[in-house]
């Protein structure tokens, strides 16, 4: 399955990449996602994570199609 | 309802009176109006800040505001509601934010703008990222709680 994954703000300039396109034949969660494009990074304790731009738990599952964004806590107002 | 991201400075007053005569359902039926209006400030943490980037989240900004504003219009009893969010590059003393609730009653509009307003800054994905006087450039890693402690 293909799902587009973006980051955002600081998360983007941590990772380096501000989107990836993962192909996955296993149902995957948020958190799995994560580890499995970003092995050599822990995963920030502060991490928001959205699908399909509605916030989800990174223990969410994500679907075929899914756009998944990670992203720091949000500082707007 | 509007809901609007501006690249350009906008000046709060002056869009909550087009907005107010030009909104002919308001005309004669609001008896509260409850504004909340966030500047940017050239200080921050102890530092001097020159200027801002205001990151956002494309369609997510929106679709999360909507939900907030949806939240507030059942919860209280709102004529109407306005919401503007500066994004992109800013400077000192330029609104960065404009919240604006129309109701019949000043309870209802003082308490869903705040509603808003704190929604906005823990749910909206929008993010600071700050160059000091110094010339240094650090993102904003949390939103304050809203009191200077005295």
């Amino acid at each position: 399955m293909s799902i587009k994954v973006r980051y955002f703000a600081s998360l983007k300039e941590t990772v380096g990449r501000s989107e990836d396109e993962l192909e996955s034949i296993a149902p995957l969660s948020v958190r799995d996602i994560w580890r499995q494009l970003n092995p050599d990074l822990a995963m920030p304790e502060t991490l928001l994570a959205a699908i399909n731009m509605d916030y989800v738990s990174l223990d969410a599952n994500v679907d075929e199609g899914d756009e998944l964004a990670f992203f720091p806590p949000v500082t707007g107002g | 309802m509007p809901i609007k991201l501006c690249e350009q400075a906008f000046n709060p007053w002056k869009e909550i009176e087009a907005y107010q005569t030009q909104t002919a359902e308001l005309a004669g039926k609001h008896g509260a109006t409850a504004v909340f209006v966030g500047t940017m400030r050239d200080f921050n943490q102890g530092d001097g800040v020159r200027s801002m980037f205001l990151e956002h989240y494309p369609g997510m900004t929106e679709k999360q505001l909507q939900h907030i504003v949806e939240q507030a219009e059942r919860q209280w009893s709102l004529l109407d509601t306005l919401v503007l969010h500066r994004i992109g590059a800013v400077n000192p003393d330029d609104t960065l934010v404009l919240v604006a609730a129309w109701a019949v009653h000043r309870g209802d509009a003082f308490d869903a703008c705040r509603f808003i307003m704190e929604a906005l800054k823990s749910r909206a994905p929008f993010w600071k990222k700050e160059t000091l006087v110094s010339g240094q450039a650090r993102w904003v890693e949390n939103n304050s709680k809203g009191y200077q402690s005295k």
